[in-house]
């Protein structure tokens, strides 16, 4: 379980986030909507404490992030998989060394038995038989899929994915919303998904929140959200289904 | 009146001008010393970044050669030309060798090595960094639960370290035979009175010395670096920044590190 509460963010004198409450149940998957720069990102990196609210606390499956204590963050984050915007891959490293590289500096695991688990989560993507291609042989969703199977290569209890279809051509972004919709049957992880794409919040959520000036401002199902009277998400969704 | 509290505002707007840059330079000074502090507590780690090192060794070694071999020669050479010039006819050439070893070792090969080697190296690790910090890949690092200090910073500070004296031995060799070379082709000193020359008042402490100097250069030029790296923001034209930062902060920490690195070594260690 993940629960945000109170978090609030500002960078210089702009609040971005004004008082977030979240609860992300266990094995469940969260979308969060919201406009392009409207601090989904920050969000989602203040849960994985990449940055540190001003105040409010997250807690991962019960335990407060620690913001201030390095090691326990490792370890914390250990048990994290998290799928950037722009898949960030390690260009200097092959596909397989991307995927493979948390295996290699955290567990104690032999070179063999880290290139099996690698194969494991490429096959997992559709992607076997790229471990030796480099990040800039690689088109736009193939990056996106390298990323995935990175961010599930130590078995995460919780996942992250910041725009999982942004940048993606409408098909590309059919096939990663439904590689994400098969990993959540799965492997049940809790999930936390960021996008300003109703279709793929429709597609890979089990509930959905929509962030909109620095607060939560809607949490339902996705029928409730598709029904909701709620003004702000009626014109979300009205401003991308035309 | 009117005058004089506008001339007022404007020195006042001047001397703000001038204030921010000197201020966003010591603010980065400090920064780049905690990063130092980082270094070392993340130094345990080493033996498991070996690979990296010494991958991170062989690039600095690759990178700087070609520059150093040219630099080196020449700056050996000039002392040639320059230290007969200021003999005239009152020192006899058989110093001249002494003067080219003493100046090369001590000064001219470490420093000018530094300014060259932070030109490149620092450049591209501030580029390559700063590339990574835009992209996320800094971030991807963290959450994977590995320390970009450790895995990024600790290789190339290390290798840097080493490297630096290395190189800078190398080119002490180079630049002395540039002298000689210059001695000999040009200013009819023989091969014997320039040895002897050289053997004239050597002592060890001198090479010592210069190759302290590149060690703290190394220091220097890595953290500068890795520190702008760090710090760059917003796509192509940030990490642009981080690099010339990079490269104009380590030649001026350079610069002024000799000043403080020979008056602790001439004027309190070796006296
Ligand atoms: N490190 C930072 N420093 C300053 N401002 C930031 C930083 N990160 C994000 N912001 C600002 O926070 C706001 C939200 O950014 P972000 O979370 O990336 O938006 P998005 O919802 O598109 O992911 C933006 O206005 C952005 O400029
Ligand atoms: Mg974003």
């Amino acid at each position: 379980m993940i629960e945000i509460k109170g978090i609030e963010k500002s960078f210089g004198d702009h609040q971005v986030l004004a008082g977030v409450d979240l609860t992300v149940g266990t094995g469940e998957t969260m979308v969060i909507l919201g406009r392009s720069g409207c601090g989904k990102s920050v969000l989602l990196k203040l849960v994985i404490g990449l940055l540190k609210p001003d105040s409010g606390q997250v807690l991962v499956g019960g335990e407060p992030v620690p913001y201030d204590r390095p090691g326990d963050l490792f370890r914390m984050r250990g048990k994290f998989g998290m799928l950037f915007q722009a898949a960030a891959l390690f260009d200097s490293l092959t596909v397989g060394e991307n995927v493979g590289l948390g295996l290699k500096e955290n567990t104690s695991l032999n070179a063999g038995e880290i290139s099996r688990r690698v194969k494991e989560k490429l096959l997992t993507v559709g992607l076997d038989g790229a471990e030796f291609l480099k990040p800039a042989e690689l088109s736009g969703g193939m990056k996106k899929r390298v990323g995935l199977a990175r961010a599930l290569a130590m078995d995460p209890e919780y996942i992250l994915y910041d725009e999982p279809t942004t940048g993606l051509d409408p098909v590309m972004g059919g096939v990663i919303n439904e590689l994400i919709r098969d990993l959540q049957h799965k492997f049940r992880a809790t999930s936390i998904a960021v996008t300003h794409d109703i279709h793929s919040a429709f597609r890979i959520g089990d509930r959905i929140a929509l962030l909109h000036e620095g607060r939560i401002v809607h949490v339902g199902t996705v029928a409730e959200t598709k029904a909701t009277r709620n003004p702000v998400v009626e014109e979300f969704i009205e401003g991308q289904s035309g | 009146m009117v005058n004089v509290t506008h001339s007022r505002r404007a020195l006042g707007n001047t001397l703000e001008e001038l204030g921010r840059p000197v201020l966003s330079f010591f603010e980065d000074l400090g920064g780049a010393f905690t990063l130092i502090g980082r270094v070392l507590r993340a130094s345990p780690g080493l033996f498991r970044t070996i690979d990296l090192t010494v991958e991170q060794m062989f690039k600095i070694g690759v990178e700087s050669l070609p520059l150093v071999v040219v630099t080196a020669l020449f700056t050996g050479g000039v002392a040639a030309v320059q230290a007969a010039y200021q003999f005239q006819d009152y020192v006899p050439m058989r110093y001249l060798g002494t003067v080219i070893g003493k100046s090369v070792v001590i000064e001219l090969a470490p420093v000018l090595t530094a300014l060259v080697v932070g030109g490149r190296v620092g450049a591209s690790i501030a580029a390559e960094l700063g590339t990574m910090k835009v992209t996320e890949q800094i971030d991807a690092l963290e959450t994977l639960a590995i320390d970009p200090v450790r895995y990024l910073v600790l290789p190339r500070f290390v290798a840097a370290c080493i490297m630096l004296p290395v190189i800078t031995i190398f080119a002490d060799i180079l630049a002395i035979g540039g002298g000689w070379a210059v001695a000999r082709g040009s200013l009819g000193v023989d091969t014997h009175t320039f040895t002897e020359g050289l053997r004239l008042f050597f002592y060890v402490r001198d090479i010592f010395s210069g190759l302290i100097k590149a060690l703290f250069f190394g220091m220097i030029i890595s953290t500068m670096g890795c520190y702008y790296g760090f710090q760059a923001e917003g796509g192509a034209e940030g990490v642009g920044r981080a690099t010339t930062r990079a490269v104009v902060s380590s030649c001026l920490s350079i610069l002024v590190l000799d000043y403080l690195l020979a008056s602790v070594l001439f004027r309190l260690i070796w006296t």
